[in-house]
């Protein structure tokens, strides 16, 4: 068991061991200009800079501020439309059809017209993060209420639940599994999306951080804060959604993506 | 041990009830000329076709029929799954209307909740009913007990074998004391083993807690293993052909001489009805 775990983190660590090393390679065989591939010492180096100098924490907050408040919008509304359209077929039929159309928008699209609605604000930045992860999350609650086997709705009826019993009892944990991807899935989208929104305006966060350093020509700073997206991308999936899928699989008995 | 069922359907001491001795019992059940019709754009289907049925409180009555005999339909009505199109329902004097309490079920698909341990399982139609969580802690222990799973209460349902999964089931249904239980082809998925040694621990539960049971099933010898009364069913359309009272002591094993004739004699009724040996199971 021990000796597994220890055999996963030993293989982990040599992965990205060897992927600096092969980064490294490549810088010393100058296989293009410094100012375009940094080797790792000089993004580190960038990275040690921004974050002494709290460039990189400030972008980070300020980040994390707007996701928490788009993400949080778009579960709420998500899983009621999910709710909506998953248990009334009216609604399926008229809301679903324009969920899964807004769903193949790619979120930035949003942002013109929330520019002009709510000006070059956090808002408007909220906006779009929430146009990219809602409608993921409703497809995912409907979906895992269309799918649940209709042969529970049954057993918890011959027990005499009522709507709100049903609900509670049987829809909302039945669902949990489908829940679980879609919110990772709209997280994904919803960090995206904020990033996008970040690079277009100036505002406090990670993707103007980025901007920033293409203004300045700085690629090690460019290469400093798209690795720290990725980390911050990585530790909250798991943090988040570890737990939540760990809860699923040991009862479904599976591993949901 | 006693599983109190509701008092009033408990007989005394009938473990091996026969039709005779259930029906100076109250009956509990009438189903009266129930007609049922499934229209699709091509067929219209008479499930069942003036179908009449009674049972008694404290029986045991099996349902067996080839597919298409309109037996789960019958079993779906009196649930209250499904609408009848002519003809009446009543339970313990009220029409049926919905599913409820009263009437459990227990199904031949996994219906098992799978976010739910096996003693939750257990225990949610007691939690639907508001019970305490003593009260639902103490029962479900019994049940668990009856139905030997006790030492699988805490295990998620994708951890149970198909036999477990039907024991946690009619424990399930048995739990909020139901008025009768409604099996639609429990064992029919299981391997033959399974399946002989959960009839036994059927017949035990069903006998020591003086259960009312509609049993619905398409093998033959089941049927004559588990009934107090066999009431025979043929298909196109749906209609009972006629019924047999079962004197077999208990518990039936299913290689009794006794079981294996009155097997026989099922069969050789539904082939006078013209149906094929082929679709029943023997």
């Amino acid at each position: 068991m021990t000796r597994a775990a220890g055999g996963r983190v030993l293989r982990v660590v040599a992965f990205y061991a060897g992927l600096l090393v092969l980064w490294q390679v490549v810088v010393v065989l100058e296989l293009w200009s410094p100012l375009l591939f940094p080797s790792p010492e000089r993004v580190w180096a960038a990275f040690e800079r921004n974050l002494s100098n709290g460039l990189l924490v400030e972008g980070i907050l300020g980040s994390m501020q707007r996701l928490a408040i788009g993400y949080a919008l778009s579960f709420f509304i998500g899983a009621a439309l999910g709710l909506l359209n998953g248990t009334q077929r009216w609604a399926d039929e008229t809301i679903g059809t324009l969920v899964m159309g807004l769903q193949s928008l790619p979120s930035i699209t949003w942002l013109p017209m929330a520019v002009l609605w709510f000006g070059l604000s956090d808002t408007a930045i909220i906006f779009v993060t929430l146009m990219g992860s809602v409608w993921s999350i409703a497809l995912s609650v409907r979906d895992g209420l269309r799918n649940l086997p209709p042969i529970l709705l049954r057993a918890a009826g011959t027990f005499g639940a009522n709507t709100y019993q049903t609900y509670r009892y049987v829809l909302i944990p039945g669902m949990l599994p489908a829940l679980a991807g879609g919110l990772k899935q709209g997280w994904t989208f919803a960090w995206r999306s904020l990033m996008a929104g970040e690079l277009l305006f100036v505002t406090i966060g990670l993707g103007h951080l980025l901007n920033i350093g293409r203004e300045l020509n700085n690629i090690s700073m460019v290469f400093s804060v798209m690795l720290v997206i990725i980390v911050v991308g990585v530790a909250v999936d798991r943090l988040l959604f570890g737990r939540l899928e760990a809860w699923v699989s040991e009862r479904w008995g599976f591993a949901h993506a | 041990m006693a599983i109190s069922l509701t008092p009033a359907a408990a007989p005394a001491s009938t473990p091996f009830g026969t039709r005779e001795a259930a029906a100076s019992e109250p009956t509990l059940l009438v189903v009266s000329e129930a007609t049922r019709r499934f229209r699709t754009k091509r067929h219209d289907t008479l499930a069942l076709d003036r179908v009449s049925l009674e049972v008694h409180a404290g029986e045991f009555v099996c349902l067996v029929g080839p597919s298409g005999c309109g037996k789960s339909t019958l079993l779906n009505i009196v649930a209250g799954f499904e609408p009848l199109d002519g003809g009446t329902a009543t339970f313990d004097g009220s029409p049926i209307r919905r599913p409820g309490p009263d009437r459990t079920v227990v199904f031949q698909e996994p219906a098992l909740f799978p976010w739910l341990t096996v003693r939750s399982n257990v225990e949610f139609g007691l939690r639907i009913q508001g019970a305490s969580k003593q009260e639902r802690h103490d029962r479900a222990s019994e049940l668990l007990e009856v139905v030997n799973l006790t030492r699988f209460e805490r295990a998620f349902v994708h951890e149970l074998s198909g036999g477990m999964k039907q024991r946690a089931q009619l424990a399930r249904a048995l739990a909020v004391s139901p008025r009768m239980l409604l099996m639609d082809e429990p064992f029919a998925a299981l391997d033959a083993q399974t399946r002989d040694v959960l009839q036994l621990e059927l017949q035990q539960v069903a006998a020591r807690s003086g259960a009312t049971v509609l049993f619905v099933t398409h093998n033959v010898r089941e049927a004559a293993i588990l009934g107090d009364r066999v009431v025979v069913m043929t298909p196109g359309p749906g209609r009972v052909h006629s019924e047999v009272a079962v004197a077999l002591s208990r518990p039936r094993q299913p290689d009794d001489h006794g079981v294996a004739d009155l097997a026989a004699e099922i069969r050789a009724r539904l082939g006078g009805a013209g149906v094929a040996d082929a679709e029943v199971a023997p």
